[in-house]
């Protein structure tokens, strides 16, 4: 059982400000059924800017719903200019800490928060859609959730930015890329590394060892975990020839794994020329 | 407050009879079973007929009977056993929704060189048997299926996987935890090479399981070390809890009947009750084929975490299959594999009951549920005709 403090028993039993606004000023919407947690939040705000009324609706755990409830209770009567410096660390202090797993549940509350103040600005906000690139499939996180949390909350490991944002935490085929985030922000690496400048052309030998590297670290061991396999057959020039196995063979999604996953895995790690053909063997 | 136990696939009450006949085993009753002296050797005569009462219970001779620590320990034995008495044979079979005594230690010997078939399961938790004879090959050293799921309860059809098995010679074993004690299991007629099962389960202590070893069946120790087992797990015998395992599963033969009428009436009537009183709420698992104390329910829109902790408030103890619960962050392993939608995956509570439980509590919990669900919902911001279209992606499989 999780070890709550009596303010997060307390919100949760006795949740505050439940409900909707139907006349809202802004709303903000985050999570969703699949991952687990969702919360709307509803904000009346007045002419001068003050948050007169905050609702919230929530899809969750004690401590999702109890950080709902303590951001609408925080929210009241701020200006949108206060309401903006709110962080998660805030939230999770009112409710007197939160289980280190748990602290997710803050990081949406201020997302929900975010995602409000951005539409009653008038700023295009979708759902989901968050800027940055796509870390962790699973749990639809981006680059720049991943960095503002570590950033923010003084993340160093990649545990830590899963109870924080959740990436990592399904399958965790995007554990590797949350450390070079956190490696980043820690100046470990600097931000511009990547290649930039254009790199000097490989030889062919360079390109042949990179990619049967590539295939046998970066891109079998995924596809054998659904059962299918790759097998290379030729390499000309920049063109790589392959062949799907196993699963892979009768995957309806098999071409969108060869140019989405094989091809761009490869365009990445060996150089960014690569084409990926299949061929039958 | 008396606690209302629902949750006897956790684990359960020491029935006070197995208490009673442990006891004696911590005062005056304290030699080495091994000792050449009488004072250990009396002790040997309860494990004697310890053993032979489990044996009983399961339709095996006493010398197929190891004890072992837990389940688990009673479960790697027999994978370890069955892989290293073939070392030529690298592949195993096994199935989504194992518990992960048997799940984790197979992903583990895929990382030493084994290749493992995971068989899957369809919506109502069923296996393809088509499946299962297609996965076996020359190379395959065990087959290792569950008796009866720990979460949904639904039953695998051993009689008809031992003869697909046995008919290609092949290793078979099977966690029978959720089985032992509430369906009845003749290894006579049953021909598995292996079967785990754990005290706690059925009234006995935590802290004791036994392991199944069909004679002639090749084994090697999983623990090594003194002669205890006849050589096959080292150890001093834990006296007392043996002791009451042989008596836990005596009374498992006797109260067998009582599971399969009161306890499951008891089940079925909260099932009817909680289906009927809350709206879009369903069974998970095939009701055809399952223990008679487990009923999996699934509510929609709303989460498995909070829904226990308002229970708790009403001291009604379940689990759930969600994923805030296990501090995973994903829904259950079984219910994913079952392809249980989101939208009610999050939300499923597992009730399992014992021969302890009775009408009255069955009654209180029927009269609590149904608000602590529509309380939650009405926090929720999905509903009927506002659910979340399908997610860009969703979580956890690509």
């Amino acid at each position: 059982m999780w070890e709550y403090t009596d303010k997060v028993r307390e919100h949760f039993l006795n949740p505050r400000n439940v409900g909707e606004i139907q006349d809202a000023d802004a709303i903000g919407e985050v999570g969703s059924l699949a991952c687990g947690d969702a919360l709307k939040l509803f904000l009346k705000i007045d002419a001068d800017e003050r948050i007169v009324e905050a609702k919230f609706q929530t899809f969750g755990c004690a401590s999702a719903i109890a950080s709902s409830s303590a951001l609408t209770e925080m929210l009241k009567g701020k200006t949108v200019a206060e309401a903006e410096r709110i962080t998660n660390k805030d939230i999770a202090e009112f409710l007197g800490g939160l289980p280190k797993e748990k602290m997710h549940c803050s990081v949406m509350g201020q997302e929900a928060l975010e995602a409000a103040i951005k539409g009653w600005r008038g700023e295009v906000v979708e759902q989901h859609d968050h800027e940055g690139e796509l870390v962790c499939k699973c749990f639809g996180v981006t680059d720049e959730q991943i960095m503002r949390a570590v950033q923010e909350n003084g993340l160093t490991t990649v545990e830590e930015v899963t109870n924080f944002t959740k990436a990592g935490g399904g399958c965790g085929d995007c554990i590797g890329n949350i450390q070079k985030i956190i490696d980043q922000a820690l100046g470990k690496i600097a931000a511009c590394e990547v290649p930039e400048a254009a790199p000097k052309p490989l030889s062919n030998v360079q390109r042949m060892q990179l990619v049967v590297k590539t295939l046998d670290e970066e891109i079998r061991p995924s596809l054998q975990k659904d059962g299918g396999d790759i097998e290379l057959i030729d390499i000309e020039g920049q063109t790589i020839k392959v062949a799907l196995r196993g699963m892979c063979t009768s995957c309806p999604s098999s071409q969108l794994t060869l140019k989405g996953f094989v091809e761009r895995t490869l365009q990445e790690h060996v150089e960014p020329g690569i084409t990926v053909v299949e061929v039958g063997a | 407050m008396n606690p209302i136990y629902l949750d006897n696939n956790a684990t359960t009450q020491v029935d006070p009879a197995v208490l009673e006949a442990m006891l004696p085993f911590f005062t005056e009753m304290y030699g080495n079973p091994s000792s050449m002296h009488r004072f250990g050797g009396q002790v040997g005569k309860y494990l004697v007929a310890a053993r032979e009462q489990v044996a009983a219970s399961l339709g095996a001779r006493p010398d197929e009977i190891l004890f072992t620590a837990c389940g688990t320990e009673s479960d790697n034995t027999a994978i370890w056993s069955a892989l290293q008495s073939q070392p030529e044979k690298k592949h195993i079979v096994t199935t989504r929704v194992e518990h992960p005594a048997v799940l984790n230690l197979v992903q583990h010997l895929e990382k030493r060189g084994y290749e493992a078939t995971y068989l899957g399961v369809d919506a109502k938790g069923r296996l393809d048997l088509d499946e299962l004879r297609d996965s076996l090959r020359k190379d395959t050293a065990l087959v290792s299926v569950m008796y009866a799921n720990n979460e949904t309860g639904v039953i695998f059809p051993m009689e008809e996987i031992a003869s697909i098995v046995k008919e290609r010679g092949i290793l078979l074993h099977t966690d029978a935890v959720q089985a032992v004690g509430k369906l009845p299991i003749d290894l006579g007629k049953l021909p598995v090479d292996f079967l785990a099962l754990s005290g706690h389960k059925l009234h006995a202590p935590k802290g004791i399981g036994a392991l199944y070893v069909r004679k002639g069946t090749p084994f090697r120790p999983f623990l090594r070390g003194g002669h205890q087992e006849r050589g096959r797990r080292a150890g001093t015998e834990n006296a007392a809890s043996i002791v009451g395992l042989g008596k836990a599963c005596e009374l498992a033969t006797v109260n067998m009947h009582e599971e399969r009428t009161r306890v499951m009436a008891l089940r079925d009537r909260l099932e009817q009750g909680l289906l009927a009183a809350i709206p879009d709420s369903m069974v998970n698992g095939d009701t055809a084929s399952r223990l008679p104390n487990t009923a999996s329910i699934a509510f929609k829109y709303v989460e498995g975490e909070a829904i226990l902790l308002l229970m708790d408030g009403h001291g009604i103890c379940a689990s759930s299959g969600s994923a805030c619960t296990s501090g995973s962050l994903e829904p259950s392993h079984v219910l994913r594999a079952m392809g249980v939608p989101f939208t009610y995956a999050h939300g499923s509570i597992r009730y399992s009951f014992s021969r302890f439980n009775t009408d009255a509590e069955v009654d209180l919990v029927l009269r609590e549920m149904p608000p602590i669900i529509s309380r939650l919902r009405e926090m929720s911001p999905f509903r009927e005709g506002q659910e979340p279209g399908m997610l860009k992606s969703g979580c956890g499989c690509s």
